[in-house]
C-alpha cells in the first residue's frame, strides 16, 4: 500500500481496505499478551491534533500508536474564536517544526484533514472532519462486522439516526458499498434527506421499515444540541420513533448485530437493554478501534528509511 | 540454480536434528518447539514428529511471526503481511527451542527472541536450523544444524518443503 495519508473510505480500492481489516486483526492479537506492546515504530512521532472534543477517538488513536511504540504527543485545540484556516496553517506548521511522521486530525471542517494532506510531508489521518468522513471508525466498524460474517458481500447494514450529518454514516456508506454490501437508511426527514439519493444508500422512512431486513444495525448518536429545535422535537420522541428497544429488536433478524460508535445515549436513540444486550457488539468496536487504528499506523508510517537485508 | 541436498538427505537431517535434539535436551522438564514464520514452521512440526517417534514426550508447539519485531520496517516496499504468533503455553519456565529452516544475517533470530520475550521469561533459548548458510551480521549462532553452506552474500537459499530439495541460486552479485 503505497499511501500518505488516510482522508477517507470515498474511492479507496477494496484491497485496500481488505489489506487493513486483515491487519486489524492481527494487531488485535497484540492486546491480548502480556507484554501488549511491539517495537514496529519506535522512535516515531504521531501528534494528535483534535479541535473538536473526542475522549475515545484521540484515546483509541494514542493507545494503538503506544502499541506500536511510537512516541504521542496531544494538542488539544479550542476553536473558539481565531480565523479557522490561519490557525490551523499556523499550529500545522508549529508541529510540523517538532518533526511528526503522523498528525491525527479532527476540525470541525470538512477538508481540513485534506488541507494538510496536501501541505506538508507528514502522514494524516482524518479522525473526523465536519460531516465529512470518519474513516477509522468505519474500518472497526467493517472490521467488527467481518469477525461476525467473514466478507461482508450481499449483507444488509440499516444505518438509522442523523445519516445527513453523521461523518460516521458517510464513511461506512462508502466503505460497505465497496465491499458488497447494501446500505439502507433510515431516520427522521431532516436528517435523512432525499440528497442522499447522491449515495450509494436505499433510503426509508421508519425504523421499523429496516429493522427486520438488516443484518447489522448501526444506531447514530443524537446530538443533545440538537433536541428540540427545528429538527428535532423532543429526547422522549425520538426514543419512539426511531429509537431501537427491546419491542423493535425482537421483530429483528436473530443473528443481528447491534452497533453504535458511541458515547450512547441511553434511551434514546438506544435502549439500555439493547445496548447491554447479547446481539450488542458495542464493546467489541471499542476493542476493534485500537486494532484498526494500529494496522493504520502501521501502512501509513515508515514510508522511507534505511534499507536492510533481514 | 543448483540442488545441494535432495530428500533423502534433507529426510536425514531433520532426524538427525531430531535426536540430538533429544539428547541435548534430556531432563529438561518442559520445552517447546516455535517456528518462525514461515520457513521454520514445516522443520518445527517435522521435528515434533520425530522427537515423539524417538519415544520422548512431544513438546509444545508454537510459531512466531517477527513482522512486528523487523528491523527493516521502514524500506519504502510494500508493507509485509502480517502472519500469526501462536504461543498456546506458558512461555514462563519453558525452554524455547527456535527453529528456522535458513539462517542467514541473525536479524530474523534477534526479532524471534525479543517476541518470544513480550509473552513471558524462558527458561533458556535454543536455536536449530536446517542450514547455515554464513554471513551473520549479529553475534548469533545456532545450537543445532544440520547442513552449512558456503554461499555468496548475494546467493539465494531456499528449503523446498514440497520437493523436499534443498536449493542454492547464485544471485547477481
Amino acid at each position: 500500500m503505497e499511501r500518505k495519508d488516510l482522508l477517507g473510505l470515498r474511492g479507496m480500492p477494496r484491497a485496500e481496505i481488505e489489506a487493513l481489516i486483515s491487519t486489524a486483526a492481527r494487531m488485535r492479537q497484540v492486546g491480548e499478551r502480556r507484554i501488549k506492546k511491539v517495537p514496529t515504530l519506535r522512535g516515531r512521532l504521531v501528534v494528535s491534533l483534535f479541535f473538536e472534543n473526542s475522549t475515545r477517538t484521540r484515546t483509541s488513536f494514542e493507545l494503538a500508536a503506544k502499541r506500536l511504540s511510537a512516541d504521542t504527543l496531544s494538542f488539544n485545540v479550542s476553536t473558539s474564536s481565531t480565523a479557522k484556516g490561519e490557525t490551523l496553517m499556523d499550529t500545522a506548521r508549529n508541529i510540523h517544526a517538532m518533526q511528526p511522521d503522523c498528525i491525527v486530525i479532527r476540525h470541525a471542517s470538512a477538508g481540513a484533514p485534506a488541507l494538510l494532506a496536501r501541505s506538508f510531508p507528514f502522514s494524516v489521518i482524518n479522525a473526523g472532519d465536519g460531516i465529512n468522513e470518519h474513516p477509522s471508525q468505519a474500518l472497526l466498524d467493517m472490521l467488527t462486522m467481518s469477525d461476525h460474517w467473514g466478507a461482508l458481500d450481499g449483507r444488509t447494514v440499516a444505518i438509522v439516526g442523523d445519516v445527513q450529518h453523521s461523518r460516521v454514516a458517510r464513511s461506512n456508506i462508502f466503505g460497505l458499498a465497496t465491499m458488497g454490501a447494501r446500505v439502507v437508511v433510515a431516520g427522521p426527514g431532516t436528517m435523512c434527506r432525499r440528497e442522499l439519493a447522491a449515495l450509494p444508500v436505499t433510503r426509508r422512512h421508519t425504523i421499523d421499515e429496516v429493522v427486520g431486513e438488516a443484518d447489522a444495525i448501526m444506531m447514530l448518536r443524537i446530538q443533545r444540541e440538537r433536541l428540540g429545535k427545528a429538527m428535532l422535537p423532543s429526547a422522549r420522541e425520538y426514543a419512539a420513533f426511531y429509537g431501537l428497544d427491546l419491542d423493535r429488536l425482537q421483530r429483528a433478524r436473530p443473528e443481528v448485530l447491534v452497533m453504535h460508535p458511541g458515547p450512547i445515549n441511553r434511551g434514546v436513540e438506544i435502549g439500555a437493554e439493547v445496548a447491554d444486550g447479547g446481539r450488542s457488539v458495542i464493546l467489541d468496536q471499542v476493542t476493534n478501534g485500537i486494532a484498526v487504528r494500529m494496522a493504520l499506523l502501521y501502512h501509513l508510517l515508515g514510508r522511507e528509511g534505511p534499507v536492510d537485508e533481514g | 540454480m543448483n540442488v545441494v541436498w535432495t530428500r533423502e538427505q534433507l529426510d536425514e537431517g531433520v532426524k538427525r536434528l531430531a535426536s540430538q535434539l533429544v539428547t541435548t535436551l534430556v531432563g529438561v522438564p518442559r520445552w517447546a518447539l516455535v517456528g518462525i514464520r514461515d520457513g521454520g514452521v514445516p522443520l518445527a512440526d517435522e521435528l515434533a514428529d520425530e522427537v515423539e517417534r524417538l519415544g520422548a514426550r512431544r513438546p509444545d508447539r508454537g510459531d512466531v511471526d517477527i513482522t512486528l519485531y523487523r528491523d527493516d520496517l521502514y524500506t519504502g516496499l510494500e508493507k509485509p503481511v502480517l502472519g500469526d504468533t501462536d504461543l498456546p503455553f506458558p512461555v514462563t519456565g519453558c525452554g524455547i527451542v527456535l527453529v528456522d529452516d535458513v539462517l542467514f544475517t541473525g536479524r530474523t533470530v534477534r526479532a524471534a527472541m525479543g517476541e518470544v520475550w513480550d509473552f513471558g521469561r524462558p527458561d533458556f533459548i535454543k536455536l536449530v536450523v536446517l542450514v547455515d548458510r554464513g554471513h551473520r551480521e549479529l553475534p548469533v549462532a545456532a545450537d543445532l544444524v544440520a547442513l552449512s553452506l558456503h554461499t555468496r552474500k548475494s546467493d539465494r537459499v531456499t528449503v523446498d518443503w514440497d520437493r523436499r530439495e534443498v536449493r542454492v541460486e547464485p544471485g547477481a552479485g
